[in-house]
């Protein structure tokens, strides 16, 4: 399965998902039970590092806007860590760049959630 | 995968109606689409359209085996055909319901030049896809 998803604590009440490979059909169930399992055990403010992601499809910006709807009830936040143009490009499409955060690195998302 | 006589430029692939195939698909058509001298940001679009439907297949036609996928290669254009021979279920949705098939054919429409999505009774579920290079008509 070519993607992987390492969880670390960031500042604060903040959690980092690193992803790392193709997000799609396939492999976005991994990623959706990693986020819902952090959200399960109350942590409600996450950064989603994208920068090791090759590609993602619609089901992969569906575990994200699941993610997010899902935090959203408990006042939390989903911010995004991306510069893959391809990736961003899907996110300016969707209309996506609107509801997410999206920041250029880890440092800035960190700052801009203190 | 069969590859027809070089003359007609048209390649067909069949991968079964499960998610662990769509990057095989993928990955195939990104191929052909080098072939045609599309950009790598046009055969990212291609690779996008064509993993969107085959995950709508999977997603929506869980009778269909198997995703059958023609790629025509012309001149400065790539036609891409993706049928599930999937049974339709009369009144269940109609041909023009199909063309706001969620998020998926929604990119589909955004990233190809020409789409069309439509059922057919003896093919099933067919979407028509039209890749040009330059985005030129």
């Amino acid at each position: 399965m070519d993607i992987k998803v390492n969880v670390r604590p960031s500042d604060g009440e903040t959690n980092i998902v690193d992803l790392v490979g193709e997000i799609d059909v396939y492999t976005s169930p991994v990623v959706k039970d990693a986020i819902t399992q952090l959200i399960d055990d109350g942590h409600y403010h996450l950064i989603i590092n994208l920068e090791g992601v090759r590609y993602i499809d619609s089901t992969g910006l569906g575990v994200l806007i699941g993610a997010l709807k899902r935090v959203r009830e408990h006042s939390g936040s989903v911010s995004l860590i991306c510069t893959n143009p391809q990736i961003k490009k899907i996110f300016d499409i969707t209309g996506l760049v609107k509801i997410f955060s999206i920041f250029e690195n880890e440092q800035s998302a960190v700052k801009a959630l203190a | 995968m069969t590859v027809q006589q070089e003359s007609v430029n048209v390649v067909e692939l069949r991968i079964p109606c499960k998610p662990e195939f769509v990057s095989v698909a993928r990955l195939a058509v990104a191929g052909i689409a080098n072939r045609l001298h599309f950009t790598v940001e046009e055969i990212e679009d291609i690779k996008l359209a064509v993993a969107e439907a085959c995950t709508n297949c999977i997603q929506r036609a869980s009778d269909a085996k198997e995703i059958a996928l023609t790629c025509e290669i012309v001149p400065k254009e790539l036609r891409i055909v993706v049928r599930d021979h999937s049974v339709h279920v009369p009144g269940e949705q109609d041909s023009s319901d199909l063309g706001s098939g969620g998020l998926g054919v929604f990119l589909i429409r955004s990233l190809m030049d020409e789409v069309d999505y439509r059922h057919d009774a003896a093919e099933g579920t067919v979407l028509r896809m039209t890749k040009r290079v330059g985005g030129i008509l």
